[in-house]
């Protein structure tokens, strides 16, 4: 079985793999929700592993690649404007706007920094009085603790040069639209284990009975994932649609109690549009009323921009499991890590991406 | 960005009235947020990202983990430099 000997464990894993091919009788579409996992899936050959038929559906838990180009092009007018030091992760600074993206900001002189932690924007703002800093939160359920307890000690220490540009998704809702799709394949979903390190298990046992389909907690490790897959089989052999949980080193059902209640305070429910797929009804954080003056959007005037998306991407399909990026006419081709023309190609965890830096040989000459 | 690694608590320090930690990743020492897991003491092992400790983890299993990041060069990854690394993929295939 090739690549087995890279796995950590590999008579584990080759163990994990018989058992998947033991119980599968027949042909199993199933979604890991989480980038992390799809990298992690596309450079162990984990998809190559299973039986004919079981196919991995990547799915769109990436939140570099969703954040909307509306953002982006406002993330860009800020962080260009003079006084502003404009902090954001590192995934961030390639991802195409309708123009440019934020290491051309830079390149033009603009004060764009990357930080580890929300917590050094927050730093930097008071060091630089007299400057503007804004941070680009974006993230699922796994960051927005972090932004959410930054805005709360900005609050508390009176750091009022300090700003936060929100564009918080959360996963539930979109398992949700993703099964409410007419042409949605989905059977079973890996569901992104550090999400519900924060969140807990409790919003899923819904979605499973509602749309009859079994979610399994997973990691992001190589074996961790074959038993995610190894338990959503054995659920899709055997007629059950229940929430498991393939990960409980790190997740208890009831998450991150003290998270929960930072994020209950400093956030609200909101809609908000995914980059590519479009509005998905509360599946998003913004500021709540006590936070909302540290709200960036609010601060700066970047209301009337003009957006245009490159008509080649179809990162949308990909990031709904409709369309698989090499399936993408342009990957490979006018789209590289190089030239992107959409976020999963930048994104340390855009599926995109991960089929261009695992299979760049048999995929490029489609 | 969206990962979080395991690591070792070496020391727990209270600043501006939150509770921060000295917290080592196979060898790279980042300041981390102990604000959400309350309870943990110096020699512990937590799951973090961006940062901040999220759950604690227990010492055999961020063990393994660590080393399979490790290997798999995804700590330097994570620790890396954003600029260095959007540089690179400008001149990625070149
Ligand atoms: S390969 Fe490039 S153009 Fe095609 S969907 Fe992915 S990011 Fe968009």
């Amino acid at each position: 079985m090739k690549y087995l000997d890279e796995f950590s464990d590999p008579d584990l894993a080759r163990r994990l793999v018989d058992q998947i091919h033991a119980v599968t009788s027949r042909p199993w579409a199933m979604m890991e929700v989480c980038g992390g996992q799809t990298h992690s899936i596309i450079r162990h050959g984990i998809d190559q592993l299973l039986p004919e038929g079981v196919e991995m559906i990547h799915g769109p838990g990436c939140p570099v690649c969703v954040t909307p180009l509306e953002t982006i092009d406002k993330a860009l007018a800020i962080a260009a404007q003079p006084g502003v030091i404009f902090c954001s992760f590192g995934d961030m600074l390639r991802v195409p706007g309708s123009g440019q993206d934020l290491f051309g900001i830079k390149s033009a002189g603009g004060d764009v920094r990357v930080v580890y932690s929300p917590l050094d924007a927050l730093t930097i703002a008071r060091q630089h009085p007299d400057r503007q800093v804004v941070f680009f939160g974006i993230g699922f359920e796994t960051t927005a603790p972090a932004n959410a307890m930054t805005v709360y000690q900005a609050r508390r220490l009176g750091v009022r040069n300090f700003s936060l540009l929100v564009s918080h998704v959360l996963v539930p809702p979109a398992i949700a639209a993703i099964m409410e799709s007419p042409r949605c394949r989905v059977q079973a979903f890996l569901a992104a284990g550090h999400v519900c390190s924060v969140m807990g298990t409790a919003e899923y046992p819904p979605l499973a009975q509602r749309y009859e389909v079994p979610i399994v907690v997973t990691g992001f490790e190589p074996l961790d994932i074959l038993e995610g897959i190894r338990q959503a089989v054995i659920q899709l052999e055997s007629g059950r649609h229940e929430v498991q949980n393939a990960y409980p080193r790190a997740v208890r059902d009831d998450g991150n109690p003290a998270a929960m209640a930072m994020l209950r305070d400093v956030f609200e429910v909101t809609d908000r549009t995914w980059r590519g797929i479009g509005m998905i009804p509360g599946s998003g954080w913004r500021l709540s009323e006590r936070y909302r003056d540290f709200d960036a959007e609010l601060r700066f005037d970047v209301t009337g921009l003009h957006t245009s998306e490159s008509s080649l991407c179809r990162s949308g399909e990909v990031l709904q499991g409709l369309l698989k990026p090499n399936e993408c006419a342009a990957f490979g081709r006018q789209c590289t890590p190089r030239n992107p023309l959409g976020a999963t190609m930048v994104s340390s965890e855009g599926a995109c991406a991960a089929y261009y830096a695992y299979r760049r040989l048999d995929l490029v000459q489609i | 960005m969206c990962l979080a690694v395991p690591g070792r608590v070496l020391s727990i320090t209270e600043v501006d009235g939150t509770t921060m930690a000295e917290v080592d990743f196979g060898g790279v020492r980042k300041d981390v947020c102990l604000q959400y897991v309350p309870d943990v003491a110096t020699g512990e092992y937590v799951i973090v990202h961006v940062g901040f400790a999220i759950q604690r983890l227990d010492e055999a299993s961020a063990q393994q983990t660590l080393a399979t990041f490790e290997r798999l060069g995804i700590l330097q990854e994570e620790f890396g430099d954003g600029f260095t690394r959007a540089a690179e993929q400008t001149g990625a295939d070149r």
